[in-house]
């Protein structure tokens, strides 16, 4: 590990000056631990989880405490928020009559990842939680675990199968291979994808994030000050982007989730 | 400076950035956990009472605006009918008003006619009786002026007997019964 790999700001040295261009890689996900209580180090991320939980809670505790039935302001955002996610995602998904029971749930995922993908562009803070594969995955399991519970509880111990594998005899010779694939598709790859689409969309925004605003500060020499303009331009034009994505792959993974449940709770046809 | 910490982490993980560390892991569900249970145990069944009964309000207001609207229909229609009925008055008022006026004006101008024509008959009375006051003390005058004259011309008192033969009203009166005749 060289100091080439650290970041800009801590070498203070600009393009001119005899030092190369400071990439942000793996190295920019990876954080000294600040303190330790009972073995467990505390990193930057870890605090901004918490900080994500104090929030969300926050928010809905101060919208949702003491609710109206004529809502204040606060309220108000506060119910377009669970009405989003209520009939714009579960209800549309799952239907109203089985969805009702995964609300909660699909509430706190939207808005716990949510946070934690918007302190990627929240001055101080500026670190998508959600890029270290830890969080993601833990949440991606536990819809997995959810849909696999539901899927035999209610289609009992060969139904579940036939729900996994796509059993469907009318495909003729093929079927076979088929459920192989659906076997392997749903069972392995289905819980990977789910926590890497959310991970590697928050990981590649924060790298591009790290790339141009490494480069406005390294191009801050001589005529690179012109380059270094148009890097931070881009500073803008993503932290914008970044806004939009985050929320978007909050909705995705909710909606991916209610998806699958959606799929467990299906009749097998 | 970096420290060896973290380019110890970085050398272990730089190769696989997609295997979670347990600690993130186990926290990041603890965390999830908890807004999990908070929203899930008080904050959205919160919340979903008072949806409940702002839909129940608003059906029921809705059953209220209905009942509002048909009395507010009725009452609307007693008022027309009211007014109608007012206007009916009125108008007979109006007619009656108009009438009376006519006959008081008429009783009015008749009895003006009659208190003039009174004036008038008085006045022609109380001329006619000035006149003839006038005469009579005219008369008088007229009768003893001539017996004074005549005495002086003939050279006795005539007066006396000019008074007893009423020669004098006599004359008068023919004179008068000339003028009379000839107005």
């Amino acid at each position: 590990m060289s100091d080439a790999k650290m970041l800009a700001f801590e070498t203070d040295c600009h393009i001119f000056e005899g030092c190369g261009f400071p990439t942000p890689g793996l190295h920019s996900f990876l954080f000294e631990p600040m303190f330790t209580v009972g073995g467990i180090e505390f990193n930057k991320p870890i605090l901004l989880a918490l900080l994500s939980t104090v929030v969300v809670l926050g928010f809905f505790w101060a919208a949702f405490r003491n609710p109206k039935l004529i809502p204040g302001k606060l309220q108000m955002i506060g119910e377009a928020g669970y009405d989003f996610v209520r009939r714009g995602v579960v209800y549309e998904t799952i239907g109203k009559r089985e969805g009702e029971k995964y609300v909660p749930l699909m509430v706190s995922l939207f808005f716990f990842i949510w946070i934690m993908n918007l302190w990627a562009i929240i001055p101080l803070a500026q670190f998508p939680v959600t890029s270290v594969i830890a969080f993601p995955a833990g949440l991606a399991a536990l819809v997995y675990i959810l849909w696999v519970s539901l899927t035999f509880q209610r289609h009992g111990f060969v139904g579940g199968w036939k729900n996994i594998t796509g059993y469907d005899r009318s495909l003729g010779p093929v079927f076979p291979m088929v459920m192989f694939f659906e076997f392997l598709s749903n069972l392995f790859i289905r819980p990977f994808t789910h926590a890497v689409r959310l991970f590697a969309n928050m990981f590649a925004g924060h790298v591009l994030l790290l790339i141009f605003t490494i480069g406005t500060w390294y191009l801050l020499n001589g005529i690179g000050i012109a380059y270094s303009a148009v890097s931070f331009l881009m500073v803008i034009v993503m932290t914008v982007f970044e806004l939009f994505i985050q929320a978007l792959q909050a909705y995705v993974f909710i909606l991916l989730s209610c998806s699958y449940i959606q799929g467990a709770l299906a009749e097998h046809h | 400076m970096i420290s060896p910490l973290v380019v110890q982490l970085a050398e272990e993980e730089a190769q696989n950035p997609l295997i979670p560390e347990i600690p993130e892991l186990v926290i990041g569900l603890i965390a999830f956990a908890i807004v999990f249970f908070v929203l899930g145990k008080k904050l959205l069944p919160n919340i979903n009472t008072v949806l409940e009964q702002r839909r129940e309000a608003i059906e029921g207001g809705i059953e209220k605006a209905e009942a509002a609207r048909t009395e507010a229909q009725s009452v609307l229609e007693q008022y027309k009918a009211q007014l109608q009925e007012a206007r009916h008055e009125a108008a007979r008022l109006r007619q009656e008003a108009q009438e009376q006026g006519a006959t008081l004006i008429a009783e009015m101008r008749a009895e003006g006619q009659r208190q003039r024509e009174e004036i008038i008959a008085a006045g022609h009375a109380q001329i006619e009786a000035d006149r003839k006051a006038a005469a009579a003390v005219l008369r008088q005058d007229v009768g003893k002026l001539a017996t004074d004259l005549a005495g002086k011309l003939v050279g006795e008192s005539l007066e006396d007997h000019a008074r007893q033969s009423r020669v004098i009203d006599r004359f008068l009166d023919e004179l008068e019964e000339k003028a009379e005749a000839a107005r």
